[in-house]
């Protein structure tokens, strides 16, 4: 138990402390404890640590290879940096939740089994959920609760999945999936594709991001899609599906962030679309495109926490969010323009920094795998990004028209915490042997050659030509895009207007007809059936007349309801019905006998 | 410092000097990519010279056009659509 510690015990464990603590011990805390947690990890080793047994099950928390430990520095490293960011908030429950969050990541990146993954996966949906509810406004109540709903729902895709594949192997050990296409196999798929944000699974994502806190939001960027991308890598490698639901996805993101007007909403549709390169790269499954993947994700924390830091610390300082309503920001945020744009520059793939030495990565495993065309698309995505985020985004938020908004640089704090995540995009750009030395298999790629690096500039260089030239098509619209959350928030109020007029009118036709028109037709007919039954004949009788016979039947009808049940006893005496009684004896007789 | 280069990017009296450093920085990369050696290309379309500047481009246009279209035909609604 003492050679190795599990990271998820100091920030799950070290939660419980915050709330004792305040003010500036509170914050050393915070940061202390992400600090030895980057300690505990980068100190690791490989093997197989904290091993149980429940049930006859074996559990293992600590299951220490290269593709866990490459996920743990950076998931600890970029807890640091959220950290830092976060330093000015006093809210000890939304740091608990982060912590909650981080801790359960690292408890997934670990876990050996499934049972440990899906707790861990389980706790890190609720704490997240958090993040979103700790806003505290009524819409990002309701997105919460969409989040909260939504990766339930995955969660129990997630649990029948492993229950059918404990059924199948009788194992829940964690490992690659046979490619058998069983139930067990989908649904354990499905469940981590919500978790991935392939559409049409990702409209929590774009839903709920835009309304989380300032400093929740740069977690959530970080950390839900990437724990999903290191299972599919760790269980779904190859499955070739993905290639295409990846370029889908990183198209999608594109398309959408044209559109967008909440700065918040835009940089969440590129999550989607970045995202998009490593489900692709799963796909593939070779050494070279799963190392892209992992790059990928390692390079994307980084970027992406930097330009949701970027954006949270304008709406921090301007209190608006949308595109229409800023721009002109330049002359008063000039530090934290710049390190947007370090980020932007990133997440576009510019040579010299991360997003250059992992994105492309994956393209050359498209290229040399042997699909061309994912490789076309995948490049053009990239022309789409830098148009978004280091173009369209910076120039309506800090140059463009001016929105007469004034503001102050953000908090020290912040300005740090996106200081870190600047400085490793452009390390990881400079030198990525570093980053290439952690990756699962041994790299054999080399991004720094000279037409790669010419090619990426002209690619992204004349995508900056083109923005120029339509900059006035893309002036941002005071608007939001439908997407597929449309079924579940306009989709349930077709299903209650269903529940509240259709049903409801026929449910209530059901009972009228049942508990009123029959009773009290019987109730009327045993008043006089002989009454009722002559003129139920009559009635029909009359449909065969002619006028104007048929106006003298109907007339007669008239007279004999209006006076019904009138006298039972007189047309019919007692006489009579002895006779009937008798005849229907006689015709028994004889039936009996013949 | 970097206040005084953010001021000189953003000042709209410079963007006459902006359009003409952009045009300069395209003819350089593209002038680059023209003469760089190609000789492990895999695809025919690396063989086009100027390919990356022209695929750049229209990859651009393309999504904008496209994504503009599916907004105004289908995607974009008013702020209170959900409301």
């Amino acid at each position: 138990m003492t050679e190795w510690l599990h990271p998820s015990i100091l920030f799950i464990g070290g939660a419980i402390l915050i709330p004792f603590l305040r003010g500036k011990a509170q914050k050393g805390y915070l940061l202390l404890v992400a600090a030895a947690a980057i300690l505990v990890t980068f100190s690791m080793s490989h093997g197989t640590f904290w091993t149980s047994n429940f049930l006859g099950q074996e559990i293992i928390f600590g299951r220490v290879d290269r593709l866990s430990l490459v996920f743990s520095y950076v998931f600890t490293i970029m807890a640091f940096i959220g950290i830092t960011y976060a330093l000015h908030v006093d809210d000890t429950l939304q740091h608990m939740a982060a912590f909650f969050y981080v801790g359960s990541s690292l408890g997934v990146v670990f876990a050996g089994d499934y049972l440990t993954l899906f707790i861990f996966w389980e706790i890190m949906a609720f704490a997240s959920a958090y993040l979103v509810f700790a806003s505290r406004k009524r819409e990002a109540i309701e997105a919460g609760s969409r989040y909260l709903m939504f990766h339930i729902l995955g969660g129990v895709c997630l649990m029948a999945g492993i229950l059918l594949h404990y059924v199948d192997t009788g194992s829940f050990l964690v490992g690659p999936m046979e490619q058998n296409g069983s139930l067990a196999f989908y649904l354990i798929l499905i469940g981590f594709l919500i978790n991935a944000a392939v559409p049409p699974l990702h409209a929590w994502l774009v839903d709920s991001y835009p309304d989380a806190t300032v400093t929740g939001a740069v977690f959530m960027s970080a950390f839900t899609t990437k724990t999903a991308i290191y299972v599919l890598v760790r269980i779904f490698p190859g499955t070739e599906i993905l290639i295409w639901l990846g370029v889908i996805m990183a198209l999608y993101g594109v398309v959408y962030a044209v559109l967008e007007n909440d700065v918040r909403r835009l940089l969440s549709y590129h999550i989607v679309s970045q995202v998009g390169y490593m489900v692709a790269g799963v796909g593939m499954g070779t050494e070279m495109a799963l190392n892209g993947s992992v790059s990928h994700a390692f390079a994307h924390i980084l970027y992406k926490a930097l330009l949701f830091m970027g954006a949270g610390a304008v709406i921090h300082m301007t209190g608006r969010r949308k595109l229409t309503e800023l721009g002109g920001l330049y002359k008063y945020l000039p530090l934290t323009f710049v390190l947007y744009m370090v980020g932007g520059v990133a997440i576009s793939g510019f040579p010299l920094f991360s997003g250059f030495v992992s994105k492309s990565m994956v393209v050359s495993a498209a290229n040399h795998g042997g699909w061309p065309i994912v490789a076309l698309l995948l490049t053009m995505v990239s022309a789409g990004t830098f148009l978004s985020i280091g173009l369209k985004l910076p120039y309506y938020v800090f140059f463009g028209k001016d929105s007469g908004v004034t503001a102050k640089e953000p908090p020290l704090n912040m300005l740090i915490g996106m200081g870190l995540a600047a400085f490793l995009c452009i390390a990881i750009g400079v030198s990525p042997d570093a980053l290439y030395g952690v990756l699962p298999y041994p790299v054999h790629f080399e991004p720094y050659t000279a037409d790669h690096v010419t090619g990426a500039l002209a690619i992204l260089m004349f995508t900056a030509l083109g923005f120029f030239l339509l900059l006035k098509r893309l002036d941002p619209e005071p608007t939001i895009s439908v997407d597929t959350d449309w079924f579940y928030r306009k989709g349930v109020r077709v299903f209650f207007w269903f529940v509240d007029k259709p049903m409801t009118t026929f449910g209530n036709h059901i009972g009228t007809f049942f508990f009123h028109s029959i009773p009290s037709y019987l109730i009327w007919f045993s008043k006089n059936p002989l009454a009722a039954l002559k003129i139920g004949m009559e009635n029909v009788f009359m449909r065969f007349c002619r006028q104007p016979r048929r106006k003298q039947i109907e007339y007669r009808i008239e007279r004999e309801k209006a006076i019904y049940p009138g006298d039972i006893i007189k047309p019919w005496p007692i006489g009579s019905t002895v006779l009937w009684i008798t005849l229907v004896f006689i015709g028994h007789l004889l039936l009996y006998y013949l | 410092m970097i206040r005084k280069a953010v001021n000189y990017l953003g000042d709209p009296k410079n963007i006459r000097r902006h359009r003409i450093t952009l045009w300069i920085i395209l003819a350089l990369v593209f002038i680059a990519d023209l003469l760089v050696p190609r000789a492990h290309v895999e695809h025919l379309w690396d063989k086009i010279p100027g390919w990356s500047a022209f695929y750049g481009l229209v990859s651009c246009v393309l999504i904008i056009v496209v994504s503009k279209f599916l907004g105004y035909a289908w995607l974009m609604k008013k702020e209170d659509y959900y409301d």
